[in-house]
C-alpha cells in the first residue's frame, strides 16, 4: 500500500465513492469491456449522435440570444441597410446574433450545418442498415424507433429553419400552411389552432420554439437513449469473415480502445462542422430581409433534406384537385406531402416484417448480408432510393432548366414519367448486378483469383493461370445462407399454405428468392479441382466456368 | 489463443448454421476458419515505432490546446464593430482556431487508439434475446400469478370499467387545445377588399391613376389603408394583389366580367391558388405570370387560368373600375377566397 502514488489514491477514492453511491464497479465489470466491431460504416450512427450532441449544444447558446417573438420592433442594429426597418423581435435577435454577438455567427453557422450533416447522416445510417440486413430479428424494433427519429429529425429542422422569420422561413411555413389546409375536412380547423388563428398571426414562433427546443428534441433524445440501448443490449452486427459467426461479436473493448476512438471521432466530426461553418456561409438571412407575405422570392429552395417533398409537389398535376359538393380536396397537395410521408413511414416501418414474412425467418441474425447476397432487398432499396433521387431532381426542376436551357415543362413531364419508369428499372438492374457479382464470387472460390499470367497448354489452348484462395479468402464468399423459395423448400416457420396469408407468404417468397445463385460448396471445390488440376503443384488452372450447372436455380436464370 | 479457437467452434452452434454432412465425407457446407492469426503492427514489436506514434499523439495534442487558446485570442482579439470584414474575419479565426482544437484532440485519440493500444481482436459471445425454455415458464407462472393475486379475471366489473377509465383519461387532453385558435369561420374566404377601396403602390404607397399605367407594365398593389390593419401581415397574406396592362382585346374574359377591367388594366390575386407565395414573375411578351415556388404558370389573358404546373385553380380576379379623378378602386372585394385551396372552400 505503501508504494501507491498518490494520484492512484484519488483513483481509487473516486471509484470507492462511485461504487458506494453508484454501483460502479458492477457497471465498470459489466460495460467497459464490452466488444464492439470495427468498420467504417458503423461510424454513420456515430455521425448521426455526434452532431446530434453538436445540435444541442450551439443550440443552447444561441437560446441565449434568440427573442422567441413575432412582436414589432424597429431595427437598430449594426447593419446599415435594415436601419430603421420595423420586424418581428424574432428576426432583429437573430440578426442581432449574426452581427453583435461575438462567434454568435459562427454558432448560428455551426448549428446550422450540423443539422444538415445530422439529417444526412440519419439517412445515410439508414441506409446502411437497410442494405446490410441489420433490421432483421432481434432488432425490428430499433429499425422502426430509427425510422420514427429520421421523420422527426426532419420536423425538428424545419421548425428550425422557420424561427429567424426572414423571408425564406417565412415562405417555408407559408408552405407547411398550405399543406395542412389540404388535409381534407379538418385542415382549416388545424391550421387555425396551430397559428392561433390566420397565416401568419403572432403565436407560431413561440410555439414552433418550444416544438423545436423542447418537445421534438426532448422525444429525440428518449428515443436516441433507447435506441443506443438497444444496440447495446443486442451487441452490434459484425460483416461476415473468418471467425465471426452468428455466436460471437469480434473486436476491440469500448475500454479503452473504444472510448479513445470513438471520443477521438466526436471531436473530429465537431471540429470538421466548425471548419465547414467558418467558411461557408449558411442561410444569411440579412440578405432576405424580414418575412412579408407579398414579396416575390425568386429561386426559394428548402434545405436539402425538405427538397424531394417540394419535389413531389411540383410533379403533381393541377387537376388532381377535386371540388364538389361544395367541398374542395386538394389531392394536388394532399398527396405529395401528407399522404406521401405517411406512405413512405408505413413502408419503412414495415419493411422488417414484409422480409419476414417472405423469409419465414424468425432466427435471430447478427452476421451482416452483403448487399450482392440480398439481391432482391438491395433492388428494392436501390429502387427507393432511385425515386427519392428523382423527387429531390424534381425539387430543382427550375435550375435544372436553367442549367439546361430545356424548357421547364419538358422537363416536369419528363419526371412524371420516370418517377415512375426509372425506379422499376433500377430494381432490376440492381437485382442483376447482384446476381452477377454472386456468380463472381462463385467464380473465384471455385476457380481462385485471376492471376492475369496467360499459359499456354501443350495442345494449344490459351489459358489464365488462377492462383488458389486460401481457406480464410474463401470463407467470406462461401459462408453465407441462401433462401430458397418456399415452393421448392418449405420452412419450418412458414404459415399455413391454404390460408390466404400462407398464399401471401408463398408469394412473396417467390418473389425475393426465384432468382438466386448459391454459394460454393465443399463438393463443387473438390470437383472442380480434381478436372483442373493440369498444371503446377502450386497453381490451379481452370478453363472458364463450365459447370455453370452448379448455378443453383428454381429456374434457369434468364440474364 | 484458446479464444480464437473457440470462436472456431461456436460455429455451428447458431440457429442456420448447422454442419450437415453430406454422403461421401464431404461436408454441404464449408467450416469457418476461424479468425486469422493477428499481425502485429511495428509499434508492438520495435520499441522506436511506439515511440515515434507517442511523439505523434503528443504533438497532436499539443496542436489542440494551441486552437483552444487561438479560440480565446480571436474572441477577444478580433475587433468587432459590426463591419462585415470585421465579422467574417472574426467567424473565420474562431471557427478555424475550433477546428484546430478539437480536430487534433480527436485525431490524437484515435491515432493514440489505433498506434498503441492493443489491437487483436477479442471475442464476446452473444446470447439470444428470447429466454430459455424454463426462463420463458417462470416468467409466464410469475404473471399468471400475479394476475391471479389482482383478482382481475375473476372481477370483470372491475376489468371492464378499468377499461371505460384508461380509454376516457387521455381524451380530455385533445379539448386543453381548444383555445390555441379560434376556429376559421369565414376568415380564409374573406380579405380587406371592399368597394370603393382605392388600390395602392406596394410598397411606397399612393393611389394609382390609370392614365399613368403604360402597356405592359405591372404594378405590386395593396389596398389602400392595409399598414393600419392590425395584423398586418395576415392582411397583406390575403390581399395582395397584382396590376397588368395589357391591349383590352387580348383580354377575353368570361361572362359577367366584361366590365372587371379598366382600358385593358386588371388586377388578380398575387397569392399563388397552389400554396400561397406570392406570383410575380410576369412576362411581358407571352403574358403569363409564374410562380416562384413550383412553377405554376398562369394565362392572364385567359382570366388567368392555369397553363401549367400543380395548381388547379385560377387566380381570383379583383373587378376594379376608376372614381371622378381617374384614380383606381375596387368594384368589390373578390368574388371568391384567395390563396392555396381547403376542405370548406367549395
Ligand atoms: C436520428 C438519429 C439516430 C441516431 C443518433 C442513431 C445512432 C445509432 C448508433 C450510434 C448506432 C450504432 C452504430 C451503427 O451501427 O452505425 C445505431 C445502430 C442502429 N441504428 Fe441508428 N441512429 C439514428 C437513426 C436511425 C434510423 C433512421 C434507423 C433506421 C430506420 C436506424 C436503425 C438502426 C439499427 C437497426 C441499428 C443497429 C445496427 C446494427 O447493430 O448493425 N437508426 N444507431
Ligand atoms: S405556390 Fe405557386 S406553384 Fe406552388
Amino acid at each position: 500500500m505503501s508504494s501507491q502514488t498518490t494520484v492512484d489514491k484519488v483513483a481509487a477514492g473516486i471509484g470507492n465513492y462511485a461504487d458506494d453511491t453508484a454501483g460502479a464497479s458492477k457497471i465498470v465489470n459489466g460495460f467497459a469491456r464490452k466488444i464492439f466491431p470495427d468498420h467504417w460504416s458503423f461510424m454513420l450512427g456515430e455521425i448521426t449522435l455526434y452532431s446530434f450532441v453538436i445540435l444541442l449544444l450551439t443550440g443552447t447558446f444561441l437560446t441565449f440570444f434568440y427573442e422567441p417573438s413575432a412582436a414589432e420592433t424597429t431595427y437598430t442594429g449594426i447593419y446599415a441597410p435594415l436601419a430603421g426597418q420595423t420586424v418581428s423581435e424574432a428576426y432583429a435577435s437573430s440578426l442581432r446574433l449574426s452581427f453583435d454577438i461575438r462567434g454568435g455567427l459562427l454558432m448560428r453557422q455551426v448549428h446550422h450545418w450540423a443539422a444538415l450533416v445530422f439529417v444526412a447522416a440519419t439517412i445515410v445510417h439508414m441506409a446502411r442498415v437497410f442494405f446490410t440486413g441489420a433490421f432483421r430479428k432481434p432488432r425490428e424494433l430499433n429499425w422502426v424507433i430509427g425510422g420514427v427519429l429520421a421523420l422527426l429529425a426532419v420536423f425538428e429542422g424545419f421548425t428550425g429553419y422557420s424561427l429567424p422569420d426572414d423571408l425564406l422561413s417565412g415562405t417555408g411555413i407559408r408552405i407547411a400552411d398550405a399543406i395542412i389546409l389540404a388535409v381534407p375536412v379538418v385542415g382549416s380547423y388545424i391550421s387555425f389552432f396551430l397559428f392561433g388563428g390566420e397565416f401568419p398571426g403572432q403565436d407560431f414562433i413561440p410555439r414552433f420554439f418550444t416544438i423545436h427546443i423542447l418537445l421534438l428534441p426532448a422525444v429525440m433524445l428518449a428515443l436516441i437513449v433507447v435506441h443506443l440501448f438497444f444496440v447495446v443490449i443486442h451487441k452490434h452486427t459484425q460483416y461476415p469473415g473468418p471467425g465471426r459467426t452468428e455466436d460471437n461479436v469480434v473486436g476491440f473493448p469500448l475500454f479503452p480502445v473504444y472510448a479513445a476512438k470513438a471520443g477521438g471521432f466526436f471531436f473530429i466530426v465537431f471540429g470538421v462542422i466548425a471548419l465547414i461553418a467558418a467558411l461557408f456561409s449558411i442561410n444569411p438571412i440579412w440578405a432576405y430581409g424580414a418575412y412579408d407575405p407579398s414579396p416575390v422570392t425568386a429561386g426559394s429552395q428548402p434545405d436539402w433534406y425538405m427538397g424531394w417533398l417540394d419535389g413531389a409537389v411540383r410533379l403533381m398535376p393541377g387537376w388532381t384537385e377535386i371540388s364538389a359538393f361544395g367541398y374542395t380536396l386538394s389531392l394536388n397537395i394532399f398527396i405529395p406531402t401528407t399522404v406521401i410521408i405517411l406512405f413512405v413511414m408505413g413502408a419503412l416501418v414495415a419493411y422488417p416484417y414484409l422480409e419476414q414474412i417472405a423469409t419465414g425467418d424468425k432466427r435471430e441474425h447478427h452476421l451482416l448480408d452483403r448487399p450482392r447476397n440480398a439481391p432482391t432487398r438491395t433492388g428494392l432499396g436501390v429502387m427507393a432510393v432511385t425515386f427519392y433521387v428523382l423527387l429531390w431532381i424534381s425539387g430543382g426542376n427550375d435550375i435544372i432548366a436553367h442549367i439546361m436551357q430545356l424548357s421547364i415543362n419538358d422537363i416536369t413531364r419528363f419526371l412524371r414519367v420516370a418517377l415512375f419508369v426509372l425506379p422499376a428499372i433500377a430494381f432490376v438492374v440492381t437485382k442483376r448486378i447482384c446476381l452477377g457479382l454472386q456468380r463472381k464470387d462463385r467464380e473465384k472460390a471455385l476457380h481462385g483469383r485471376e492471376t492475369g499470367r496467360i499459359v499456354r497448354l501443350p495442345h494449344g489452348e490459351f489459358i489464365e493461370v488462377h492462383a488458389p484462395l486460401s481457406d480464410l479468402e474463401r470463407w467470406t464468399l462461401v459462408q453465407h445462407e441462401v433462401q430458397r423459395p418456399m415452393e421448392i423448400e418449405d420452412r419450418v416457420d412458414a404459415g399455413n399454405p391454404d390460408t390466404l396469408y400462407g398464399r401471401f407468404q408463398r408469394r412473396l417468397s417467390k418473389f425475393y428468392f426465384e432468382d438466386r445463385v448459391e454459394p460454393v460448396t465443399p463438393a463443387e471445390v473438390e470437383a472442380a479441382h480434381s478436372h483442373g488440376e493440369l498444371g503446377s503443384d502450386e497453381e490451379h488452372l481452370a478453363v472458364g466456368d463450365k459447370e455453370n450447372a452448379a448455378i443453383g436455380t428454381s429456374q434457369t436464370l434468364h440474364g | 489463443m484458446s479464444e480464437i479457437e473457440r470462436a472456431g467452434d461456436a460455429h455451428g452452434q447458431g440457429p442456420g448454421t448447422t454442419l450437415a454432412r453430406g454422403q461421401g465425407g464431404v461436408a454441404e457446407k464449408f467450416e469457418n476458419p476461424g479468425l486469422p492469426e493477428h499481425r502485429h503492427r511495428m509499434g508492438d514489436t520495435d520499441p522506436k515505432a511506439a515511440r515515434r506514434a507517442e511523439r505523434q499523439v503528443a504533438i497532436l495534442l499539443v496542436l489542440s490546446m494551441i486552437g483552444s487558446v487561438l479560440i480565446v485570442v480571436s474572441i477577444i482579439g478580433v475587433k468587432y464593430d459590426g463591419s462585415f470584414n470585421q465579422i467574417s474575419l472574426s467567424t473565420k479565426a474562431i471557427g478555424l482556431s475550433m477546428f484546430l482544437s478539437l480536430f487534433a484532440l480527436g485525431v490524437g485519440a484515435v491515432h493514440w487508439a489505433k498506434t498503441l493500444m492493443p489491437d487483436d481482436e477479442r471475442i464476446d459471445y452473444r446470447h439470444r434475446q428470447r429466454g430459455t425454455t424454463a426462463e420463458r415458464d417462470q416468467a409466464v407462472a410469475i404473471l399468471k400469478e400475479g394476475t391471479d393475486e389482482s383478482g382481475i379475471a375473476r372481477r370483470p366489473l372491475i376489468r371492464n370499467t378499468l377499461i371505460g377509465a384508461g380509454v376516457l383519461f387521455p381524451i380530455p387532453a385533445v379539448f386543453f387545445f381548444r383555445d390555441t385558435g379560434p376556429l376559421p369561420g369565414d376568415d380564409l374566404s374573406t380579405t380587406m377588399w371592399r368597394e370603393g377601396m382605392y388600390l395602392t403602390k406596394d410598397p411606397e404607397g399612393g393611389r394609382i391613376r390609370a392614365s399613368d399605367l403604360g402597356l405592359g407594365s405591372v404594378v405590386h398593389v395593396m389596398p389602400e389603408g392595409i399598414e393600419d390593419q392590425e395584423e398586418i401581415l395576415n392582411a397583406k397574406a390575403k390581399a395582395a394583389v397584382l396590376l397588368m396592362r395589357l391591349e383590352p382585346e387580348l383580354l377575353n374574359p368570361g361572362s359577367g366580367r366584361e366590365d372587371w377591367a379598366v382600358d385593358g388594366i386588371v388586377a388578380y390575386s398575387k397569392i399563388c391558388t397552389h400554396m400561397g407565395c406570392p406570383v410575380a414573375l410576369y412576362e411581358q411578351q407571352t403574358h403569363h405570370l409564374l410562380c416562384p415556388c413550383h412553377q405554376s404558370t398562369f394565362d392572364v389573358t385567359r382570366e388567368c387560368k392555369v397553363i401549367f404546373g400543380p395548381a388547379k385553380r385560377a387566380l381570383p380576379q379583383l373587378p376594379i373600375r376608376v372614381d371622378a379623378e381617374g384614380y383606381l378602386q375596387a368594384q368589390s372585394g373578390f368574388h371568391e377566397a384567395v390563396g392555396p385551396s381547403f376542405w370548406e372552400r367549395g
